[in-house]
């Protein structure tokens, strides 16, 4: 089943704030052996969230995708400035674009990551691949 | 970037590193992130999909290439813009050797605040990310 192109230009609820704590930092930073100074993330940590939010959009059951036949097809991330430990981080996810290609959606998502206030820190543009059923 | 920005030229290559990824890195990556797709961890899940066997997270290797960044800009927190598109997995074996990522980074252009990357990925000589590329603020 395609996607429903009325996807297009839909923004979904805001995720549950999540605390950048220092112990959450430093397990990503070690995690990808990215230098840890004791304050900043390294610029892939908002990954967290805004997957939090793609994990939003695809176990929604109106929006038609299979999980399992979902591929991560490009990320690009735009910063206002760097995650810092005790950022309160939100993500608010949009769908901009969906094109269909040889039967499979192209799903062109950006999550907004703002702190607690709304004040924003970095957007997160992710191209998801729902590839198409094979035939019977 | 830090002082060494002054003397950038656009063209300038920037010092290849070299990560290696084994298994364990993988299932560290997938609790620090909150990815726990199998495709990254079991060899059963990840062939009856297709795959040659257990891959990297595809955000994983970007994490890689982001260390490269902070290394080449001397010290966290002077990326301003990075993005790729995921092209070709990168096949981790189940042994302790793992697999070596590779980053490599080009001066594509320079302006009075901040200077572009054009990164080259690679795993076994084949280029893992499409069109990686990164802004970074000159400090």
């Amino acid at each position: 089943m395609a996607v429903d192109t009325a996807l297009v230009g839909r923004t979904f609820p805001p995720t549950e704030p999540y605390t950048a704590t220092r112990e959450k930092v430093l397990e990503f930073a070690r995690a990808t052996g990215s230098e840890f100074d004791g304050h900043t993330a390294p610029a892939t940590f908002p990954i967290v969230v805004a997957f939090a939010a793609m994990t939003a959009l695809m176990e929604d059951p109106d929006v038609g995708i299979a999980l399992h036949r979902v591929v991560h097809g490009e990320q690009r991330f735009t910063y206002t400035r760097p995650v810092v430990v005790g950022d309160r981080l939100v993500a608010t996810l949009s769908v901009d674009s969906l094109r269909q290609i040889g039967g499979a959606d192209i799903i062109g998502t950006r999550s907004e990551i703002t702190d607690e206030s709304g004040e924003p820190i970095c957007t997160a543009y992710a191209t998801l691949v729902h590839r198409a059923e094979e035939p019977a | 970037m830090s002082n060494p920005a002054s003397t950038l030229s656009p063209g300038d290559t920037l010092a290849t590193q070299s990560f290696r990824v084994t298994r364990a890195d993988l299932v560290r990556y997938a609790g620090a992130s909150g990815d726990f797709n199998p495709i990254h961890w079991s060899d059963r899940v990840a062939t009856s999909v297709g795959l040659p066997g257990v891959i990297a997270h595809g955000m994983f290797t970007m994490a890689l290439a982001a260390r490269a960044l902070d290394t080449w800009a001397g010290a966290p927190g002077r990326v301003r813009e990075v993005g790729c598109k995921f092209t070709k997995p990168v096949v981790v074996p189940d042994d302790d050797e793992g697999v070596e990522v590779q980053v490599a980074g080009t001066v594509a252009n320079l302006t009075e605040d901040a200077v572009h990357i054009s990164l080259e990925v690679t795993c076994n000589g084949e280029k893992v990310l499409g069109a990686p590329k990164a802004v970074l603020v000159r400090g």
